[in-house]
Parts: structure tokens; C-alpha cells; sequence
């Protein structure tokens, strides 16, 4: 009898040592870890030379609330009060007493320190288990101090992918389509923000329609469809030189443009007589490639990540549906069989699933199905809503919604909404003018 | 004598009453063929009885019997002009994804450049400029506007 006691408490007792704290990311947001950001310890030299440099009086709870807001909007995180924090930010750093930090029912803890070094932004942190009472993570970088509410996002970044066993999506920037002005004459700019709607910045000035603007997965370029001199067609923008050029010389019309996986191909619609097929244009030299060829309109192509196949949107068995073909345009099917219409497809990073747009009695969703179109899940439902684009961990959708407007055909307005994978947390992301058309860049500190 | 007095008058109230009833119907669908906007609200003429625009189907690019009257009287309008050239704008209405869209205003307008053809409009006048869904005529969120945005407008381009 005592022999089998013992043999239970060997088994147990380690186990519960030895099991540091692990999110569930395959479930909603149903009981998100309760974690404590103790705002980065900072001492008075580095404040006041922070506060000369960038106007910021204390960057250290600055960056420790880029933090706790990117993991509270995550879902998987609830942040707790800082009110209720026993221990100074300095002391934590050193050596947390974790008995304070589980009284407030804390199982995990961040805490750091920033400093200037020659000018520049150091910033430690470290991520505590509070029940094992172990650190789990430590890590340092340093910068330009401009780059503090990075610094921000790659911290959690780190605590995201170590707590839940997967990359984040924090160091990441948005690219859309700003909108001003009546519905029948919408004004409409290309934007960029970083993923938590900040450092939002305008890219062109609204003298042309512009639209579906779509991040390189490799680089800073994006492809867009504008209405330059009334000539729709597809341009390529590098974001840091400004540098505009349209792509390939089609005498008709050239839309849903989208990168391959490696950002060599353009992939996109060329419109004429009528008749939409898609076609590649590889980056380097040039060379236009027919893919489709069809008397139905095939549009919005996206790859899948290994870039073998291409996933579309094709009406030629009399309505809009979704079809899987090998990237040379072979072996063409129809993948999406339940009632409606289908539209949009995007391809997960993860390579697993297929995002998509559902028109179904006069409703709009966005859903997710397995690439040979089983297990379709609808996330969400509204009046309007199209076009989700996926973070570059395939957790999170982020997509637009339009509104109806009212009799007198008032109320319009267009917004960008996300919402996780499983159907959870579906948000709606800030921006300071009405957006559509987001489009989710790679991680940066790649 | 009297009771068929009282059937001829019920007889009368029931045609009045069945007039008045097909009124009210052919009121509500008056501007609609189907789901085709049949009305004249937002047309505008390239010449005198020559309308500008034809309308469409949900999801159609077909041309119905009173857009080829319109697209007919436009050619012959053309034929008489015969330096005008055109820009065939082919819309959608909000209810579509935004690249379907494009592709379908595309098809639209091509459907009415077609049909100028046959009837004589070299295609060295006719340019297509598929708007999508981005340039409605009627903002509402109903059924009648969208019908209005399902176009495909003549625009004359010199």
C-alpha cells in the first residue's frame, strides 16, 4: 500500500513541477491565460533621455502597453490590472516573489528593463512561469529608439510563440484601401498600419480608384489594382522608395493581382472580349504565362504556400464557385459544393485550409474550408462583408464590412473586422478613415 | 329586377376593386422586369430619344429585349455621328464580391459592344471600362437600387 502511494506522488508530483503553462490555440477564446505585463523597469537617466528624444515620458510602460494590448486582442490573453501588482517593476525583473503574482491569480509574467546605450534602445525581458515558479524566457535587443513600439510587438511575438508553440503575428503591418466620400463617388487611397492600427500612413493621394492592395510575402512591395488614367490595370509599389510601375503590357483590363509564395510571379486576371482567365508574370524576366483558359470569368487566384497549386474563383458551371488547379493551370476542380455562391478563395500560410466569401440568401460570410472543400466552417455572417486575408500564422482572419444604408440610402460605411480561426474574437480594427481591402503582411523580424 | 341590380353594381365594385388591385401591383414593380430595372430615373441621353444606358439581371450579362431596342437606336445614332467614339462602362451592383465584379462589368459592357457591332459600330470606337461595383448610381441598400447599378452606360469619349 505505501509502495503504490509513493509511485503515485513520483508521477504526479514532477509532472506538476515540471509542466509550465501552455495555451490552447485550437479552441476559442473560452478561458484566456490570465497574465501579469509588469510595466519595463526603466532608470531616471534613460527616461529623460528618452523623453527628450521621442517625447514619451516613461517608454518602458509605453512598450509594456503595446505588449498588453496586442495580447489581450489576441484573445488567448487576458492581461490583468497593473493597479493590483505588489512588486515594484525593477525588483520583478531581478527576482519575481511569485507568491505575489499567483495571489492575483497571475499564471504568467513579463517583465524587463530598457536603458540607452550610445544613443540607442536597449530592451530586456523576461517571461516567468508563476505556478512553476520558473523563467521560462529571456532575451534582449537593441535599436533605434523610434523603433520602440516594435520592439513591443517582437516581445510579444516571443512570449505568443513560446506559450502557445506557434509564431506570432505582432510584428506585422496591414496594407488597405482608405475610403472617404459618398458611396456613388468614393475617394479611395492605399494605407498601411501597423497590425494594432498604428502608424497608420496614406500611400497614394486619391486622384485614382485604387484597390485590392496585396503584400509581397518576401518584401516590402506591393501589388494593387489602380485606375490611372482610367486604364485599370495592375501596378507593382516598393513602400519604402515610393516607386510605382504597372505590370506587363495587357491591352485590356488587369485585376486580383496576388505574389507567389517566393514574390517571383504575379498571379492575377486579364479581362478582354468579355472573357476573365488568369495569368502569371514572373518578376524577373517578364514572361507572361496563360493559366486559365476558359469562356467563363476565372478570377482572385491565391497559391497554395508550396506554390504548386492555385486556388481560384471560377463561374463556368453557371455561378461563382471555388476550383483547385496545379500551378501550370492543369487538373482543374471544383471544390466548393454547399449552397451559395462562392468567392474570394485565399490559401492559409499553413497550407491546410482555404478562406473564402459565401453569398447564401442574402447574406455574406466568411468561412474556411479544407483544400478539397470538406469541412467548411462559416465564421461570421452580415449584410456585407468579403475579402478575408490570413496572418501570416494562419490564426487570425482579417477581412472588410460595408453597412446598408437606410431608405434614403444613408449610412454607408466600410470597415476592417478580424476574427481568430475558430470563430472567436472577431474584433473591429480601428482606422481612422472608412477601409477595405486589407491585406496581412509576413512577419518582419524575419 | 333588384337582385340583378345589386349583382351588376357588386359585379362593378369588384372590377373597380380588381383594377385598383392591379394598380397597386404594377405600381410596386413598375421600375422592374424580373429583377431588370425597367424605369427611366437615372437615364440620360446621348441625342434625343437615344438612352445612355442599358440594364442587366442579377449575376447576367444577357441582353434583354429593351436594352437591344436602346443599344439599336444608339448604333443608329452612331452610324449618323460618325466621328463620335465611346466608352462602354460595365457596372455591378454592391451584392458581389469586388473581383467578380470587375470580371462582370467587364462582360456586361463587352455584351453591349457586341450587340453595337452586329449592327454596324466598328470596334476602333468602342473602348469597355468595367467600373465593377465601385461606381453606384443609387447608393440605397434594396432591391430597385441595385437593379439601377446593374448597367452597362454609353459615354461619349471625344
Amino acid at each position: 500500500m505505501k509502495k503504490i502511494i509513493f509511485l503515485f506522488l513520483f508521477l504526479i508530483l514532477p509532472n506538476k513541477v515540471l509542466a509550465l503553462i501552455e495555451v490552447d490555440i485550437t479552441r476559442g477564446n473560452l478561458n484566456p491565460l490570465p497574465i501579469a505585463v509588469s510595466p519595463l523597469s526603466i532608470d531616471e537617466q534613460s527616461k529623460k533621455s528618452f523623453d527628450k528624444l521621442l517625447k514619451i515620458k516613461n517608454i518602458g510602460s509605453e512598450i509594456s502597453k503595446v505588449v498588453e494590448n496586442n495580447l489581450k486582442t489576441s484573445g488567448l490573453f487576458n492581461p490583468l490590472n497593473k493597479d493590483a501588482f505588489l512588486q515594484a517593476p525593477d525588483i520583478a525583473n531581478l527576482k519575481p516573489r511569485f507568491e505575489d503574482w499567483s495571489l492575483i491569480k497571475a499564471q504568467a509574467l513579463i517583465t524587463g528593463k530598457v536603458t540607452i546605450v550610445e544613443e540607442k534602445l536597449r530592451v530586456e525581458f523576461r517571461l516567468w512561469d508563476v505556478l512553476a515558479g520558473k523563467e521560462m524566457m529571456a532575451l534582449a535587443f537593441t535599436t533605434v529608439p523610434n523603433n520602440w513600439r516594435r520592439v513591443g510587438h517582437i516581445i510579444t511575438d516571443k512570449v505568443y510563440e513560446r506559450l502557445t508553440g506557434e509564431k506570432g503575428y505582432f510584428d506585422t503591418r496591414i496594407i488597405y484601401v482608405a475610403e472617404e466620400g459618398p458611396k456613388t463617388r468614393r475617394i479611395k487611397k492605399l494605407a498601411i498600419m501597423d497590425q494594432d492600427g498604428e502608424n497608420n500612413k496614406f500611400l497614394t493621394l486619391g486622384n485614382e480608384l485604387v484597390l485590392t492592395p496585396r503584400f509581397n510575402p518576401t518584401s516590402q512591395m506591393v501589388t494593387y489594382l489602380s485606375y490611372f488614367r482610367n486604364l485599370p490595370r495592375v501596378y507593382l509599389l516598393d513602400i519604402e522608395t515610393g516607386m510605382q510601375e504597372v505590370v506587363g503590357d495587357f491591352p485590356g483590363m488587369t485585376f486580383a493581382p496576388r505574389f507567389s509564395p517566393d514574390g517571383k510571379k504575379i498571379i492575377m486576371s486579364f479581362a478582354k472580349d468579355g472573357n476573365s482567365d488568369i495569368y502569371t508574370m514572373d518578376l524577373e524576366n517578364r514572361i507572361v504565362e496563360k493559366i486559365t483558359n476558359h469562356p467563363s470569368i476565372d478570377t482572385s487566384p491565391s497559391y497554395s504556400p508550396d506554390g504548386k497549386y492555385i486556388c481560384f474563383n471560377s463561374d463556368r458551371s453557371g455561378y461563382q464557385q471555388i476550383y483547385i488547379m496545379r500551378s501550370d493551370g492543369s487538373k482543374v476542380k471544383r471544390i466548393s459544393y454547399g449552397k451559395g455562391l462562392y468567392g474570394t478563395p485565399v490559401w492559409s500560410p499553413r497550407g491546410d485550409l482555404i478562406a473564402f466569401t459565401k453569398l447564401h440568401k442574402g447574406k455574406f460570410y466568411i468561412g474556411v474550408m479544407r483544400t478539397d472543400g470538406s469541412g467548411e466552417r462559416l465564421l461570421t455572417e452580415n449584410f456585407y462583408q468579403e475579402a478575408p486575408s490570413w496572418s501570416p500564422n494562419g490564426r487570425v482572419l482579417i477581412f472588410y464590412r460595408e453597412t446598408e444604408t437606410d431608405a434614403k440610402g444613408k449610412g454607408f460605411s466600410a470597415k476592417l473586422w478580424s476574427i481568430d480561426l475558430t470563430g472567436y474574437n472577431e474584433r473591429l480594427v480601428i482606422t481612422p478613415t472608412d477601409a477595405s481591402d486589407p491585406s496581412w503582411s509576413s512577419l518582419l523580424s524575419n | 329586377m333588384k337582385l340583378n341590380k345589386i349583382l351588376k353594381n357588386a359585379f362593378l365594385v369588384m372590377v373597380a376593386c380588381l383594377a385598383l388591385s392591379a394598380c397597386a401591383t404594377k405600381k410596386s414593380t413598375g421600375q422592374m422586369q424580373g429583377d431588370v430595372y425597367t424605369g427611366t430615373d437615372t437615364v440620360e441621353y446621348l441625342a434625343s430619344g437615344v438612352p445612355d444606358r442599358v440594364f442587366f439581371a442579377t449575376n447576367e450579362s444577357v441582353l434583354t429585349t429593351a436594352s437591344r431596342d436602346t443599344l439599336r437606336k444608339q448604333a443608329a445614332w452612331l452610324r449618323k455621328n460618325s466621328k463620335v467614339t465611346i466608352v462602354l462602362e460595365g457596372h455591378a451592383d454592391e451584392r458581389g464580391t469586388r473581383e467578380y465584379n470587375l470580371a462582370l462589368g467587364e462582360r456586361r459592357a463587352n455584351a453591349a459592344k457586341d450587340y453595337l457591332m452586329t449592327y454596324g459600330i466598328s470596334s476602333d470606337r468602342i473602348s469597355v471600362l468595367s467600373y465593377g461595383k465601385e461606381r453606384p448610381v443609387d447608393s440605397g441598400s434594396n432591391p430597385l437600387a441595385w437593379s439601377k447599378n446593374r448597367r452597362s452606360v454609353t459615354v461619349k469619349a471625344n
